[in-house]
């Protein structure tokens, strides 16, 4: 287990690598510098301006070095620019013009400095911690809701396929299913916030939920998205649980006289629950972007709600930032999903 | 649980099922009556889609949500149990009446303990503690004659062999002492070794419990072994019905004479007196014939009386309980002697073509994937020193039970692997580490296979000449697409098919239809070789008999080398010329069939002999069973790989066989047997099957 664990964290480290070198890449192309370099000084600089500043700056270094440095797997750049000011990586502009050593030093992610956000003028690593936990207080309900529920819902459909209950649920389903959060969002809004059906039972905005989260302000996040994984989740079930109940091991238990309500919870259940496990897990990393437009909808400072901040502002550094994040979000519930479907499955071992 | 009931305990009396699709009512068994005795053991015996599982589950009254009963009644001791509500049902159920299947994997669950799925039973039906129901369990699990029954109460399913899960699957049903078992096909994944010792617990515990059974089964041999009472069904319908005795001996019916006269008996000859398949196919459900059911496929047919009305069961007088479905049973003469069928000459074995010598295949496999690459690797030891030859159009059986690598032989013959050791000589040129990408055309055409499972080996979706067509392309046989189908319909002919069949999609074809392309693919590009991997195991004995004849007929008339892989001694017997036995990846004994199948026997061989059942009342065998199951070739025995399950180890002075690998023994005209025994132990055996005198 602990071999596994290790190449499975060996592999992790490798995909994060790669992933946040192809987001850096794509972040640092020369368009989107001179944008950055025309935003941060003047929107009437010449090629040539634009060419110094970005030299001043360190971002006319090779591409490997400059996200060597980044990681902080290399020493901070000092660079005395043409205008005569010593700027560092590490420590910003150098008063006396002459570099110490500490200069020179390791700052990158590695070190925990994730630079500083254009638009937030903030670090990096203080915004990524307040956004990730107010995202991480959305999800934490959206599973409560969403996992039990979508379970349940399959697992009653599934035990009886083709009956009226089957094909309700089945059709509920598909429809949560069907209905991406921006239509479902917007819907929910209409009906139940606003005056247009006069039932106005909640917040159309879930912005005073950041500090206090009440049933009020977060029940129409957490439902639009919710509902669209729960339909999902559902469907898996359902599948899973109707495959299982034909088996040949259900016919074994209901002809040893195992009441119905037995064979549902004791024979099918777990049998039933291993392929849905590994949907669920890959709901987090799917979260991620769906809490992208249900944040701004809901006008709800999370995670998405930052990235979207970032990405439409150039804010470089926190674009890296976020995506980091990401991916490990990503890669670690993979490995929970493995480590889980070991405990689930039987047949299956780590070695 | 035992009451007094002394009536009979299963009484079925014309039981119709039907299944309702969309389309139309399909009858699955129509006017089935069967009695079941207590302590009696009564076997039902037909070919696949005949009905027999249908009316087990009308039994269980488990027929899911198409099925249904829709005439007769079934009584189980008195109480008829069509009337029943769920409630009622699910005491019985596991209590009284129990089940075991034929998979015995698929029906155990896989993600709960062995012992969690046995304690269930008492604790649902006696309301035992949890305690008792462990203590239950564990006596059962010894009485079924596992191996230590602690570990294996808390083991998952896919912990434990094939042979082990039917035992688990057996204590199961025995757990709460029923008064009827219901056995479906209780053996047919199993090795006959194993299935002999499954059917000999059967038989045991069936005396110890005094519970009846109702054995369903497609081998006759089986039911004479297990059961007192026999039903043969044909297409949905009980068609004979008696004593074991009365049906094998005095049978009343044209099918059960007809299924008797294709399965290979002892005295069957390839040459003298082949087998006889029964013309035609098995009628499906919605397109049964008027009147009998058989009609159109039966000798004795006479037209306007066998099709004119449905067809009642006869008592056949004189003997007890002996009934028969059909109109003509007292006009036919049942001892006339069957007609001669064409006998043919034995043809005679040409020059070497095939020449192993020394052959290994060892497998690395990782020990332990934990540890990864820096960890010991395990060697499975598939094939060791594997030495034989095999001349122009002869048969050579090679037979074995599963994990004996007799299949990992066939894949280096093939080039699907290659050799670690030793030679393969296709014609004195060495092939053994040439894999088949890179063997040439004529060389891959030369060596051909027909593989096990008709079912799975044709491309669903081109059509069956199609299908043929590429195997010409690919041996590059025929210049222009019209010459390679022309050749195509001349191998549809070869193989006994219409010629239409070119334009068919295999899901039209029966199995015996499909294998019959396998054998035309096989013999596109001429084969000299052909590997014949259990051709016909997963066909029904009828069919069976009309295939093994093809390839006996294409052999003698291309001169075919035929290396026929089989665990069934039946059929190998009846075919090949030489056989080859084979017990974890070591040919135990060589010879010619006659050389094989009398003493000196290998005691593998031996204990292989008596355990496939034989449908013949005249035959006496000698019991053997063997105990445990077939060591891991990952893991062998040291010295002989047989001495874990010989009954013949004590007779060699000290433990020689925990030791060395036995040497090859000579014992004149090419029969060796690999064992340590004494020259003075071999003379003294006895022939395993005797047949009475007349």
């Amino acid at each position: 287990m602990a071999l596994f664990l290790f190449r499975r964290i060996g592999t992790m480290i490798l995909t994060a690598l790669c992933l946040t070198f192809i987001v850096f890449w794509l972040t640092n192309l020369a368009p989107n510098l001179e944008k950055l370099a025309k935003n941060q000084g003047n929107v009437r600089m010449t090629d040539e301006q634009v060419d110094s500043f970005l030299q001043d700056r360190g971002y006319s270094q090779p591409l490997p070095i400059k996200y060597a440095q980044w990681l902080g797997v290399a020493p901070g750049w000092v660079i005395e620019g043409r205008d005569g000011t010593v700027r560092s990586r590490c420590n910003g502009v150098l008063e006396n013009g002459v570099a110490p050593d500490y200069a020179r030093s390791f700052c990158g992610v590695l070190q925990g400095d994730w630079g500083y956000s254009t638009v937030f003028q903030d670090g990096v690593g203080s915004i990524i911690a307040t956004r990730l936990g107010l995202t991480g207080k959305l999800m934490f309900w959206v599973m409560v809701v969403m996992v039990p529920g979508a379970l349940i819902i399959g697992v009653m459909a599934g035990m009886r396929e083709g009956s009226r209950t089957d094909r309700t649920l089945s059709t509920v389903s598909i429809i949560t299913t069907a209905t991406p959060e921006y239509v479902s969002g917007v819907v929910f809004i209409a009906v139940f916030a606003s005056t247009a059906f006069g039932l106005r039972w909640f917040n159309g905005s879930a912005t005073s939920a950041m500090e206090d989260a009440t049933f009020e302000n977060f029940t129409l996040p957490v439902m639009t998205i919710a509902l669209y994984g729960m339909g999902y989740i559902a469907r898996m079930t359902r599948a899973s649980m109707a495959e299982v109940m034909t088996a040949q091991y259900i016919r074994t238990a209901r002809l040893k006289g195992v009441s119905f309500s037995n064979i549902v919870l004791k024979h099918a259940l777990r049998n039933a629950l291993i392929a849905p496990f590994t949907v669920i897990m890959l709901q987090f990393p799917w979260l991620l972007n769906g809490v992208v437009i249900v944040e701004t909808l809901f006008n709800y400072k999370g995670f998405g709600w930052t990235l979207v901040q970032a990405a439409g502002n150039n804010d470089i550094e926190l674009l890296l930032g976020v995506s980091v994040v990401s991916v490990f979000v990503v890669l670690i519930t993979q490995l929970i999903s493995d480590i889980g479907y070991v405990y689930l499955n039987p047949r299956i071992s780590v070695s | 649980m035992k009451d007094s009931y002394d009536g009979p305990i299963l009484e079925i009396d014309a039981l119709s099922i039907s299944f309702f699709t969309r389309l139309r009512e399909i009858p699955a068994v129509m006017d089935f009556s069967v009695k079941v005795m207590p302590g009696e053991a009564v076997g039902l015996v037909g070919e696949s889609g005949c009905g027999k599982s249908t009316v087990a589950l009308g039994v269980m009254q488990d027929l899911g949500k198409n099925g249904r009963i829709v005439g007769g009644s079934i009584t189980f001791k008195g109480r008829d149990l069509g009337a029943m509500n769920q409630d009622e049902l699910r005491k019985i159920r596991g209590s009284e009446i129990a089940m075991i299947y034929q998979e015995p994997m698929a029906s155990l669950n896989p993600a709960m303990k062995i012992g969690r799925q046995l304690m269930e039973v008492p604790m649902i039906h006696r309301g035992s503690s949890e305690k008792e129901a462990y203590a239950r369990a564990l006596q059962v699990v010894t009485d079924v004659k596992l191996p230590d029954p602690k570990r294996i109460l808390d083991a998952y399913p896919h912990q434990l062999s094939g042979g082990q899960q039917q035992r688990i699957v057996i204590a199961m049903a025995l757990m709460a002492e029923p008064s009827l078992l219901i056995l479906d096909e209780p053996t047919t994944a199993l090795d006959v070794t194993v299935e002999a010792a499954v059917v000999e617990l059967v038989k045991e515990l069936g005396k110890k419990y005094g519970t009846s059974m109702l054995f369903i089964s497609h081998n006759l041999g089986l039911v004479l072994e297990t059961c007192d009472r026999i039903c043969v069904m044909y297409s949905g319908e009980a068609v004979e019905r008696g004593s074991i005795t009365d049906v094998f001996d005095e049978m009343q019916h044209p099918y059960t004479q007809a299924l008797f006269r294709s399965i290979p008996l002892p005295g069957a000859d390839k040459n003298a007196r082949p087998l006889r398949a029964i013309p035609g196919n098995f009628p499906l459900p919605h397109e049964r014939p008027n009147g009998c059911n058989f009609g159109p496929r039966c000798d004795y047919f006479e037209a306007g009386r066998c099709d004119a009305q449905d067809i009642k069961m006869f008592d056949v007088p004189g003997n007890e309980r002996h009934a028969t479905r059909c109109l003509r049973f007292q006009e036919i003469d049942w001892q006339a002697p069957m007609e001669a069928g064409d006998t043919t000459q034995k043809s005679e074995p040409g020059r070497v073509i095939l020449k192993m010598d020394n052959l290994k295949k060892y497998y690395e496999v990782a020990a332990n994937a934990l540890l990864g690459k820096r960890g010991d690797t395990k060697v499975v030891k598939a094939n060791e020193t594997l030495s034989f030859e095999a001349r122009e159009s002869e048969t050579l059986a090679i037979v074995g039970e599963s994990g004996c690598g007799k299949s990992t032989f066939a894949k280096v013959l093939m080039g699907l692997e290659t050799a670690t050791d030793g030679q393969i000589l296709l014609d004195n040129r060495n092939i053994e580490s040439t894999p088949i990408e890179k063997r040439d055309t004529q060389t891959i055409a030369d060596v051909q296979m027909v593989f096990q499972n008709p079912f799975d080996t044709l491309n669903p979706s081109m059509t069956v000449g199609r299908q043929i067509i590429r195997a010409l392309e690919v041996f590059g046989i025929g210049n222009s697409d019209a010459a390679r189908r022309e050749r195509m319909l001349q191998l549809l002919d070869l193989v006994k098919l219409p010629r239409e069949f070119g334009d068919r999609m295999p899901r039209q074809l029966s199995g015996g239809q499909k294998q019959r392309v396998g054998i035309a693919r096989a013999f596109a590009g001429n084969a000299r070789i052909v590997v014949a991997d259990e051709p016909v195991s997963a066909l029904d004995v009828s069919v069976q008999a009309a295939v093994t004849d093809l390839l006996m007929e294409i052999q003698r008339e291309q001169k075919t080398t035929l290396l026929f892989i089989s665990h069934d001694l039946s059929i190998v017997r009846y075919l090949s010329d030489r056989v080859m036995v084979m017990y974890l990846g070591h040919v135990v004994e060589l010879g010619t069939t006659d050389q094989v199948f009398s003493p000196p026997y290998h005691p593998y061989t031996e204990a292989l002999l008596s355990a496939v059942p034989i449908a013949d009342t005249r035959v006496t065998k000698k019991h053997i069973v063997l105990e445990g199951d077939i060591p891991s070739a990952m893991n062998p025995p040291p010295g002989c790989p047989f001495q874990t399950r010989c009954g013949w180890k004590s007779k060699v002075p000290g433990n020689l066989c925990e030791i060395e690998v036995p040497p090859m023994r000579q014992f004149g005209d090419g029969h060796q047997v690999k064992c340590h025994l004494s020259d003075a132990d071999f003379d003294s055996m006895e022939p395993v099957i005797q047949i009475a005198a007349e």
